[in-house]
């Protein structure tokens, strides 16, 4: 029977389990602190001393070059509101909606974690290959904290104390159609959820509304996404009407929403293997998210 | 164990010389020898014993008997790791391994066979994970000359019961002796870099590498090992810190941007350069015990001290 051996808790329980594994961070974490002083920050650039961890990821530079317009944007352009919050002390998973065309809402999930995270965690974010292909945004990408969406990684990440983000959805949640907007899409075969079972990590089911209207994909190229070797090449009421102008995305108001943490450490060993109970926590976590979303879609003003 | 008879190939290559060295001044191994095609250049620390045998030939079956070596340490580097690799000098990997191997059946008496590969057999790729492990072998093609070289050695540990098999995937050898495809590329003037991509790098400095399989011949401990200096490089702050000017070009133009100065970079490192690659060395430290001395950086910069900018 085993739907019984996972019990979510409120909050307070994950916060009262047990200490999971120690910690070990590659890095000491740099809090939420003062402004990054641009002139040692261009010694260490010239010099070569700073220091990445194994996963190529560089705090340094996401902090100096790639935070601040990421907070400017979300403050100033998304204005974002953050509600829930997220266990400290321990690795976690992330599990949001994807959409929008372009994924700003992993940025701007990255800022809100960042600035909600009680220690002020980078959000660890799990991609396509595709984004490792493709020069400078690779680059950028490991730069940033992000790596390959595959069970090695996530594990590895996830053990060492990380805040993993992940987008179960892919490419047909954030290329999905404006008329399907708030429609979660398959999770895919629940992959993250055994990744997070392995990891005894709890899951954080987290909604974004505010991202799926900032291009509203009406069609698409295929024959150019496939020359491109694109997933897809958008067709938006501005793009690729106005040119690079119809790429800026669409000012609508954001929120962010961090639901309560699903417990993944009751399960005992080996569960990641059982595909009944793997599936079971995968359509909790979208329900919980599908839910939230219908939630603050209905309430919510307007779009802008 | 004061018995102990070391046969060992490969040294011609500084890491192989250094080991025969170190061998011989340990007072556990009774033995020493080298075999080798052709005698070495360089001359052979004392205690050494030198067998002139092409692998498989009826001299070195007869060496191994005679003596009884119990020991063969084929430390060799793999084609990968070689200043100029190529494809024919892989195949020749690859037989030169079936003839020493059938060599050592054909003998019988290795009770323990220590095999130097490299971590090349993960390969590097966009859809890659970033750290390896040593389950982590891609199933896939292409498939480098040093895994079959690995699965030979597995055949042969597997046939002959009772003998102990350690394998090293060492990572990109660096230091200010050591001569590597990497080390060449790190010591050009203006070093031609994949624009838009920083690879993460490891390097493993030769004492380190030397010490390992020193510890595998004279103990038993089986298994496969990734080793690796502690820490983790980009490109781009590897040639900071060796001083070096990097040149972005498209990754199509690496190899040809190198040649100029004269320094083949093969197509495996070309995707080193592009996509990167690091290893848990967790396995090394706890189930071998050996902690490497040599950080990535400190490796790094010995071999930036050996030869500086020119």
């Amino acid at each position: 029977m085993p739907e019984a051996r996972v019990i979510p808790l409120r909050r307070r329980g994950v916060e009262d389990a047990a200490p999971l594994r120690p910690a070990t961070p590659a890095l000491v974490r740099q809090p939420h602190g003062p402004a990054p002083n641009l002139r040692e920050f261009l010694r260490h650039r010239l010099t070569g001393d700073y220091p990445v961890d194994e996963f190529g990821f560089d705090p340094e530079f996401t902090d100096t070059v790639l935070l601040p317009p990421m907070r400017a944007i979300f403050e100033k352009w998304f204005r974002v509101t953050v509600t829930g919050s997220l266990p400290a002390g321990t690795g976690a998973m992330v599990v949001a909606n994807h959409s929008g065309t372009v994924p700003w809402d992993a940025a701007m999930t990255a800022v809100a974690v960042h600035d909600v995270h009680p220690e002020h965690r980078h959000l660890r974010m799990l991609g396509a290959d595709l984004l490792f292909k493709v020069p400078v945004l690779a680059d950028i990408a490991r730069r940033s904290g992000q790596t390959l969406a595959c069970r090695a990684d996530a594990v590895r990440l996830l053990r060492s104390g990380e805040v993993v983000g992940v987008w179960p959805e892919g490419f047909k949640g954030i290329g999905k159609p404006f008329r399907d907007r708030y429609r979660l899409q398959r999770f895919g075969r629940g992959g993250f959820v055994a990744t997070a079972l392995r990891a005894e990590v709890p899951i954080i089911p987290c909604s974004i509304v505010g991202a799926e209207e900032i291009h509203p994909k009406i069609g698409e190229l295929r024959p150019l996404a496939r020359l491109l070797g694109l997933p897809y090449f958008p067709v938006t009421p501005l793009f690729p009407l106005l040119g690079p102008l119809g790429a800026i995305p669409l000012p609508t108001k954001w929120t962010i929403h961090f639901g309560e943490p699903v417990r993944t450490d009751l399960a005992g060993p080996g569960a990641d293997q059982d595909q009944a109970l793997v599936l079971d926590i995968a359509d909790r976590v979208r329900d919980t998210i599908q839910t939230t979303l219908d939630r603050a879609v209905a309430a919510r003003p307007g779009i802008f | 164990m004061a018995s102990n008879v070391v046969l060992l190939t490969g040294v011609a290559d500084h890491v192989g010389g250094r080991l025969a060295a170190r061998l011989a001044a340990d007072p556990v191994v009774r033995r020493v020898i080298v075999a080798a095609p052709r005698p070495p250049a360089v001359g052979l620390p004392e205690r050494v014993e030198l067998v002139v045998a092409e692998p498989g030939s009826p001299l070195l079956v007869e060496v191994l008997r005679s003596a009884g070596v119990e020991t063969v340490v084929y430390a060799a580097p793999r084609s990968a790791d070689r200043p100029s690799p190529g494809r024919l000098s892989e195949d020749h990997d690859v037989v030169a391994t079936m003839r020493l191997l059938a060599s050592c059946q054909r003998a019988g008496g290795v009770r323990r066979l220590v095999v130097r590969s490299t971590t090349e057999v993960y390969g590097a790729g966009p859809n890659a994970p970033a750290v390896f492990t040593e389950q982590d072998v891609p199933a896939g093609a292409p498939r480098p000359a040093a895994l079959e070289v690995e699965e030979q050695a597995r055949a042969f540990a597997t046939s002959s019961p009772g003998t102990t098999l350690t394998v090293f995937r060492l990572a990109e050898l660096l230091s200010g002796r050591v001569d590597s495809a990497l080390g060449r590329y790190l010591s050009l003037p203006v070093v031609p870099t994949v624009l838009g991509f920083d690879a993460r790098v490891q390097f493993l400095h030769h004492q380190d590498a030397v010490a390992v399989l020193h510890r595998a011949s004279t103990h038993d401990l089986p298994g496969v090992f990734n080793v690796a200096g502690d820490g983790v490089l980009l490109l781009s702050q590897a040639l900071r810190r060796a001083g070096r000017v990097a040149l972005p070009v498209p990754a199509a133009a690496v190899p040809a941007a190198a040649r100029i100065a004269r320094t083949p970079v093969s197509p495996g490192l070309t995707r080193l350069l592009s996509f990167g690659r690091v290893v848990d060395t967790s396995r090394l430290r706890t189930s071998f015990g050996y902690a490497p001395r040599w950080s990535t950086s400190a490796a790094l910069d010995d071999h930036v001290h050996a030869r500086p900018p020119r």
